[in-house]
Order: C-alpha cells, then structure tokens, then sequence
C-alpha cells in the first residue's frame, strides 16, 4: 500500500531565529529525478552500452548533466533565499511501538544541507565523468566503468537525499559496492582486487555502528526520519534521552569507515588501485563526505543531546588529520599523497562538525571538494602521460605539461590554505570554531596540520613538476577533454573561500552558512562575525613555513642530495613508511587469526557437524526418492498411463481405417445415417 | 391447393439426387445430383410456405438463402474439379483417394 506522506516545512522554534523557508518551485518538487537518473544510466549502460559509439559514456554524462541542470538551479535559488522540502513515500510497515506504526520510507529531501551535496555531488560528478572520457580512452572494460561510475555517484545522490536513515543506508551500500567495483576496475592483478576488498570490509565493520545506532534510534523514537530526529533533540526529548549517547556514538562509528577516520582509515590509501578518476570521485564528492555528511545531517542530536560523546569525536579528528597528515610526507606515490592527505582533510571537518561548527565543517567539505578534485584530476593527467604513479618517474614535467601545472599548483596553495585561495577560509573558519569552542589544544594541533599539509603538497609540486624529467618516455600534455575539467575546477578551488568571508556578503547571494542554515531545525553553531586576524595569520603562517620548508628540501636545487624524495629521520621515517604499522596489526591481529585457528574451527564444524546433518538429509531423501520412482511411479502410475495409451492407439488404428478417401462412401455413409434418423423419429412421433 | 403434390415431385428429386450422388463416377454429374437434392428442399419450403401463408414469408426467404449458398457450393465444387481435371487429367470420383487414412 503505497500513500504520499508530504511534510509541510514545520517551523520549530528553539533558538530564536529560524530563516524564512520556502517550498521551493518546479525543480525542489522534481528532484527526485536527480535521484533516479543515474540508476537509469546505469542499467541502461549495462543493457547497451557495448553497442553505442562512445561505449556507453555519453550515457552517464548526458544523466550527469541534466543533474548538474537541476543541482544548479536548486543551488541557485538556495543561495538567494532558503528551500525546504521533504516528500517520503510510505513503501511498507517495519514493526509497531505500542500503537505507533514504524514505516519504511523513501523520499527526498531538498533543504540547505542537501542542496549544496547536490551541486558539489552532480558538479564534481560531471567533470570528473566527463574527464574520465578521455581517461579511459581504449581501457578494459569501459562501459561497465561507466556504468559503475553512474551507480556510484547515483548512490551518492540517494544518501544525500535520504530523508530517513533507512533510505541513507540503502545509498550508503549502494556507494559501498560502487565503490567496490571500481577499486577493483583492474581485478586482473591480485593487490587491486585486495585492495577493493579491504575497502569493501572495512566498511562494513564501520556499517555495524551505523546498522546499530539506525535501530537504536529508530525503534526508541518510532521513526527513522532525520525531520523527527533533530526535532526530537532540538526539543531535548526524554524519550530520545536515553539511547542519545549510544546511537550518536554508533552514527559516528559508521561515519568513520566512510570517511577514513582513524583508525579506519586504512582502506583509502590502498583504494587508489582503482582508475583515477574514481578516485577524484571518491575523495571529493561522493564516498568519503557521507560520513560528514551523517554527522551534519544529524548535528542536533551531538550538539543538543549526545554532548558527552563529542570530545572523543573531535580527538578523532584531530588525531586524523594531524597523525595520518605525516605519511603523505613519505609515499612515493602521488596518489598516495593525495590520499593522505584527503584523510587530513577529513579529520578537519569530522574535528570541526563535532566540536560544533556545522558550516565550518560543511564549508571545508565544499572547498575541498573542488581542490581535492582538481589534484587528483591533475595526477590523473600526470600518471596518463608518464605511465606510473610514483613520483620517483617523474620532475620536470612543469614546461612539458603547462595547463597541468598551473593548476596543480593552484589546487596545491588551495589545499595548503594560502590566501586568499578557497582552503584558507574553510581552514581559518575551522580554527575559529575549535578556539571558540574551548578546544584551544587541538586548535594549536590544527595549526600545526596546516604546516604539514603545506610541507607535502611542497614536495609533491616539487619532485612532479620541477627538476628533470626521470621518468620513460616524452610525456605531453593531455586532451582538452580532460584539461577542460581541470581549468573548470581550478575556478571555484580560487574562488570558493569568498562565500562565506565572516562578515562580508555578495548583495543578493547569501552566505555559505546561509546556504546550508536553511534546515528545519535551526543548527544553532558558531560563525565568528568578523575575520579573527590573529588565528587567520597563524594559519597562514603555519602554510607558509610547510612551503618554504618543503621547498627548501625538495627543490631542484636540493637536487644533490641522495634520496631527494626523502628525509630518512630515524625512528620517524621508518615508522611512516610501514604506516604507523596499523595494516601489520589488521594484519596479524585480526585477519590472520581469522583466516587461520578460526577459519579452520569453523570449517571442521561445517565439515563434520552441518555437513554430516546436511549429507543425513540428502541421504534419506534420496533413499525415498528410489521408492517412490521404483514401486509407486514405475510399478504402479505408469502401468495405467501406458494402458490407456495403448488402448488410445489400438482403437485409432482401428478407426483409421474407415477412412478410405472415397467420398461416395462417406456420402452414402450419411444417407444411411439420415434415413436412420428419419425412421427413428417415425417410429418416435 | 393440394399439398401432397409437391410434397411427392420433393420426394422424387430428392432421391433421383441421393441415387446420383451415390452412383454416379463423374465428378460433375455427383454436383448436378447434389444440386437435384437442394432443388428438391426449396420446392418443400416453397410449398410450406405457400400452404401456411404466412405473411413473414420465411419460407421463401430460406428457399432464397439455400439458392445463394448453392450457387458459392457449385463455383467451388467446380473450380476444385477443374483443377483436379488438369492434374489428373480425369474427373473421376473414384480414383480421388487423396485424403486416405
């Protein structure tokens, strides 16, 4: 039984000022088309994709586009003034609590929060679609590359537009597999295929904690909407009060795994086996940010009610962004830099969403996107060139690939957080937050990840693009299908960090904290009002010492050192280069085991306990099988079926011949029968 | 009117056509006798007709319908034993067994 359960945008007052909302027009209404498109891509790519010209491509990026249309104009009308709307479709009933019914949902929902992952989601998702294009010109598997890319980012589209956490789960598996698939796009060789496994499962260990706390909270509240959650918090309800902490605490767990906190992060540096374009994908837009996104969508139940467990959040964090920031300084793979430091990144926003700062962690979430993006785009068109991924095969390569450099370079200063380029405010706002918050150690530890982040984006721009070219080969520039999307991100990489300047506003665009403000229940977080000069200029500080360091040690002119690609400190550097031995110890401790004592205690029981009840059964039956077939069905069924068709045959046989073709006979045949009749009904009458 | 009359010549035709149907070889002769025989039924409906008077005229109306129905039965009846005359070159009934068991 299917009905249309529509909320009207309800206005809970709890702190003073909730912005004006309104429905929004034709495109808040259809956006669940967004939602939908790329799943139809998707299997339209599978059913067709070999057979059309582009292998199936211009499928997911025409799908890619129309949701860019949509997404744009959504993001458009958000800035100029608030949207909410939230549709669920009542699909079935799960259970009762007491009289209430428990409903399985889906839906959409377009209000700030959402609106501006659509953009960053569909935005992202068309360049890099568009990218991979000339990416995976003559690849294996194209088509079915396509394919999964549409599910990936169409995934991504079903979380962030989930109005209940049932639909978010759906999406947050769906990216899972996506995600899957893709690492493993090149399966032919073992450690890629490890590799998307590793993902696969270190996600599920995570997807427990998020399985856990959705029926935590949903069977304690009688409701899996988010609506219904954050109003519960922000009310302060009893009957939420109770699992508050728990559930938060097991949200967050989920929400570790997908973003690579520690000490989950270990899948991400090895899903760079996938195509680089998943990996852009994958650290901008549409994998790492749900567990964000988790985090901000259900933000009320940390900052109202679940208050105990958000110190322990914010030393994940920080921990993440400071501890994993240091084994970028140490990977020779560019990718693996870049993965690094995605999982740096991550730990600002997880540290500022749950120190309390809603948009300073969305903000970071948005302009990291786009230079996170654009570097792994730009490492994509280096390692397209060069044909490797190590950096030890490249330098040099800044003349031979002009358009690449430049906006490497500028996606670099970004993500380093140089002003006025996007990272420096996203970044800055984050410090604002943990001060005002009275988290002043972590603050000075953020500090300091600044310095590192603009250490080994350094010496990433170095030993790429500068010195001489080490690698085979003469490497040129890439296609314009895939500069084009480079120069287009480079844009909001500069640029972004404007929106949302503390105290400056663009006339008829509102701020990003505006923007992402426009939810039902109002976040209630921090925005420092005016621009905090002295944290501003630590920070900066702190970004320009990490350039100027890592120039000093890996420029050209540093060239005559051995090993320039390294800084062999003792202690450090081998503790780096084993990666603080977390995989030895997932390794050794977990996995073995399982693979081994217990792996073998589970088969002996499968073998000689399930199997013997299993073999039992089959036994009997087919025993039982042979008295049926031999003495009911051979002896006894069949003996009647074959006398009766026996019988049929003789007397057809028999009949058959009465049918000599001569139609004189037949005639008279009929006269006589006629004439019977006549003296039959004479006798009769 | 007297009844019985046509009553009697229906009889007549009728068996004269039941006769030749049954012992006649040629193919068209069978034909001719089969039409005897429906030209014997309209002569019984005519005379019915004729001796109820009724004013709905059925039996007319039948003998009409039976004269259409004869004329399509001979078109193909012919058309097939022509055919069967090329192929063959004989119409004889007889040595058309073609639809034996």
């Amino acid at each position: 039984m299917l009905s249309f359960v529509a909320s009207p945008p309800v206005a809970v007052t709890v702190e003073g000022q909730v912005p004006e909302l309104s429905e929004g027009g034709f495109f808040a209404g259809t956006a669940w088309i967004m939602l939908v498109l790329p799943f139809v891509a998707f299997l339209m790519i599978v059913l067709v994709g070999k057979r059309l010209k582009g292998n199936g491509a211009e499928l997911a990026v025409g799908a890619m586009g129309i949701n860019l249309v949509w997404a744009s104009v959504l993001f458009v009308q958000n800035m100029m003034g608030g949207i909410y709307r939230e549709v669920s479709l009542r699909i079935g009933e799960i259970g009762r609590l007491g009289w209430h019914r428990v409903s399985f949902e889906l839906g959409f929902v377009v209000d700030g929060l959402s609106i501006m992952m659509y953009w960053v989601v569909a935005f992202v998702g068309f360049l890099v679609f568009l990218y991979a294009v000339g990416y995976m010109e003559g690849d294996v598997r194209v088509p079915w590359f396509f394919a999964s890319l549409s599910l990936f980012a169409g995934s991504m589209l079903v979380l962030v537009g989930a109005p209940n956490l049932i639909q978010l789960i759906i999406g947050w598996e769906g990216v899972g597999l996506a995600s899957y698939l893709l690492i493993g796009h090149y399966w032919e060789h073992k450690e890629n295929s490890d590799a998307a496994v590793k993902a696969f499962l270190t996600n599920k260990v995570a997807d427990v904690g998020l399985i856990l706390g959705t029926i935590l909270i949903g069977t304690t509240l009688g409701s899996f909407r988010f609506s219904n959650l954050n109003e519960a918090a922000a009310a302060h309800s009893d009957t939420l009060g109770g699992v508050a902490l728990a559930g938060g605490l097991l949200l967050f767990f989920g929400a570790m795994g997908k973003s690579a906190q520690f000490p989950l992060h270990v899948w991400l540096p090895d899903a760079m086996a996938g195509p680089t374009p998943v990996s852009a994908l994958m650290h901008a837009a549409t994998m790492v940010t749900a567990g964000i996104y988790l985090m901000a969508r259900t933000f009320p139940l940390y900052h109202e009610m679940a208050t105990e467990a958000r110190p322990w959040m914010v030393t994940i964090g920080v921990i993440t962004l400071f501890v994993l920031g240091f084994l970028a300084l140490v990977a020779d793979d560019l990718k693996r830099v870049l993965a690094y430091s995605t999982v740096s990144q991550l730990g600002y926003m997880m540290a500022a969403v749950a120190a309390g700062g809603y948009t300073a962690g969305l903000f970071h979430l948005f302009t990291h996107a786009f230079f996170k993006a654009l570097l792994f785009l730009g490492a994509g068109s280096v390692i397209h060139a060069v044909h490797s991924n190590n950096m030890s095969d490249m330098g040099g390569l800044r003349r031979r690939m002009p358009i690449t450099f430049r906006t490497f370079v500028i996606g670099s200063v970004s993500l380093a957080g140089v002003i006025p380029f996007a990272g420096f405010w996203s970044k800055d706002e984050i410090l604002a937050t943990l001060g005002h918050e009275g988290y002043t150690g972590f603050m000075w530890v953020a500090i300091a990840g600044a310095f590192v982040t603009a250490f080994y984006m350094t010496r990433a721009v170095a030993l790429t693009f500068f010195g001489t070219y080490k690698g085979h080969g003469h490497p040129h520039e890439s296609p314009t299908v895939m500069t084009g999307p480079l120069v287009a991100l480079a844009v909001p990489s500069v640029i972004a960090g404007l929106l949302n300047i503390p105290g400056v506003s663009w006339g008829p665009i509102r701020n990003f904290t505006d923007w992402v403000g426009a939810r039902v229940v109002p976040m209630g977080d921090y925005h420092p009002s005016a621009i905090e000069w002295n944290l501003a200029v630590y920070g900066l500080v702190a970004a320009l010492l990490g350039i100027l360091l890592g120039w000093r040690l890996f420029s050209p002119e540093a060239e005559t050192q051995a090993g320039r690609d390294r800084l062999e400190v003792p202690v450090l550097y081998p503790l780096l280069r084993r990666k603080y031995y977390l995989d030895d110890l997932y390794m050794n401790g977990v996995v073995d085991p399982i693979k081994g004592p217990i792996a073998r205690g589970v088969d002996w029981v499968n073998s000689y306990v399930i199997d013997a009840v299993v073999n039992g059964a089959g036994f009997v039956t087919a025993w039982l099988g042979h008295l049926v077939y031999g003495r009911l069905d051979q002896q006894g069924i069949d003996l009647v079926l074959n006398a009766a068709a026996g019988g049929t045959r003789g007397a057809g046989k028999k009949l058959g011949l009465a049918q000599t073709g001569k139609v004189q006979q037949y005639a008279g045949a009929f006269v006589l029968g006629a004439l019977l009749l006549v003296v039959v009904f004479v006798i009769i009458t | 009117m007297v009844l019985a009359q046509f009553l009697v010549l229906g009889a007549i035709l009728f068996s004269l056509g039941v006769y030749g149907l049954l012992s006649r070889r040629n193919a068209v002769t069978v034909l001719l006798s089969v039409e005897l025989m429906l030209a014997a039924v309209n002569i019984n409906l005519v005379a019915f007709e004729s001796f109820w008077n009724t004013a709905a005229a059925h039996g007319q109306i039948f003998a009409i319908f039976v004269i259409t129905i004869a004329a399509a039965e001979v078109g193909i009846g012919l058309a097939i034993i022509l055919l069967v005359f090329r192929n063959r070159a004989a119409a004889n009934i007889d040595e058309l067994d073609l639809m034996r068991w």
